[in-house]
């Protein structure tokens, strides 16, 4: 009953290239799950194009104006050109979390390595865009407009810091955040069980207290599971938008 | 439905097209606050995780440091407060608002959301 056993990686397929392990695992394949089900909502639901949409349809579309809107609240008009990529980190990080609600099925966003690797891409995207709009105006971005030059020692370097942060703290929040609620679900759950076998028949009806719990943790965590899909992409809008603004 | 109205003309859905498009264009303008979520929950966790994600950068960029200059401990030592202050910094402005950019100037003067008291 190890409440952590369930992030456990476990290689499908063994495979050693070079002295690397790049086995296939269920973290590799409920990715590939995530991203076919994405591709098969998107394409299939398409499909019809009809004026009046269907079920499949009208949720492609939902997702779609969802994150249409969000780009162009939060990154700016500017910021179009980089619909796709947004829309790409929102619905395989969506879909992953939501595979993840599914019992018996593997959660891969409850892995740093996961999130951290996503979150670099948005990191590199970014300072490339900056670098790429600005040129070399952008190093002007750490240092705080306004602030005496005698102290730019000490605060470039804060600001470099605080700029390299992002990353971290990006994949920190949605790693964090799908691994403490599965814990969570599973501790409850493994209450129930003690409470049967420790306390026998009266541990039926003291067990059903944390199962209800449970059922109430579980709505709680298909609303964290798009939260942090959203605050995920939101984020990187936001970075976007300072890449294309520079302020 | 024989009474049915006849379709507009080309140059009054275009006209329609248009007004729309500027509706949008109005919304577009960029909010800072829109979106993140702003309960006790979400500012928590924002805090907590600006603090460790300060703390793993200062830190573990310290040690790198050290391991790469062979200065130990004083990369580590200094990284370690600049890092501190990185992680303070950034709570600070993520409380007060200015957003999660580094650099201090403020850029949603106009954002009508969050007036500055300057008149608004």
């Amino acid at each position: 009953m190890d409440p952590l056993h369930q992030f456990q990686i476990n290689p499908i397929v063994q495979l050693i290239i070079a002295g690397f392990d790049v086995s296939f695992s269920n973290s590799a394949l409920f990715m590939v799950v995530a991203a076919l089900l994405v591709y098969g909502l998107l394409v299939h639901g398409m499909k019809a194009r009809a004026l009046v949409p269907g079920r499949l349809q009208s949720l492609a579309e939902m997702f779609y104006e969802f994150v249409a809107g969000m780009v162009r609240e939060n990154a700016g008009a500017d910021a179009k050109p980089y619909f796709p990529f947004v829309f790409t980190l929102f619905m395989f990080i969506l879909f992953g979390n939501m595979l993840g609600m599914i019992p018996y099925t593997f959660t891969f966003t409850s892995h740093i390595i996961v999130t951290f690797t996503l979150a670099l891409t948005v990191f590199v995207f970014v300072t490339v865009l900056a670098l790429m709009k600005h040129g070399l105006h952008f190093f002007s971005f750490f240092m705080p407009h306004g602030a005496p030059i005698a102290l730019a020692p000490i605060l470039i370097p804060i600001e470099v810091i605080s700029y390299l942060m992002r990353p971290v703290s990006l994949s920190i929040r949605l790693f964090a955040n799908m691994m403490a609620g599965h814990t969570m679900l599973k501790v409850f759950a493994g209450f129930t069980v003690l409470m049967i076998s420790g306390l026998g028949a009266l541990g039926l009806f003291v067990g059903l207290i944390p199962i209800a719990i449970n059922v109430a943790l579980t709505g709680f965590e298909f609303l964290v599971a798009f939260l942090q899909a959203y605050v995920f992409s939101i984020l990187t809008c936001l970075y976007i938008r300072d890449a294309l603004e520079l302020h | 439905m024989t009474d049915r109205k006849p379709p507009p003309s080309l140059d009054e859905l275009e006209a329609r097209l248009r007004k729309a498009r500027e509706g949008q264009e109005e919304r577009s303008r960029p909010s800072r606050y829109a979106g993140i979520p702003q309960g006790p929950l979400g500012v928590a966790w924002r805090i907590g995780v600006e603090l460790v994600a300060a703390m793993i950068v200062g830190v573990g960029g310290g040690w790198l440091i050290d391991r790469w200059l062979g200065t130990a401990p004083w990369g580590l030592v200094v990284m370690f407060f600049l890092g501190s202050a990185a992680g303070i910094l950034n709570v600070y402005r993520a409380i007060s608002g200015l957003g999660f950019a580094p650099g201090y100037r403020r850029t949603d003067k106009e954002d009508p959301e969050r007036p500055n008291g300057d008149g608004h």
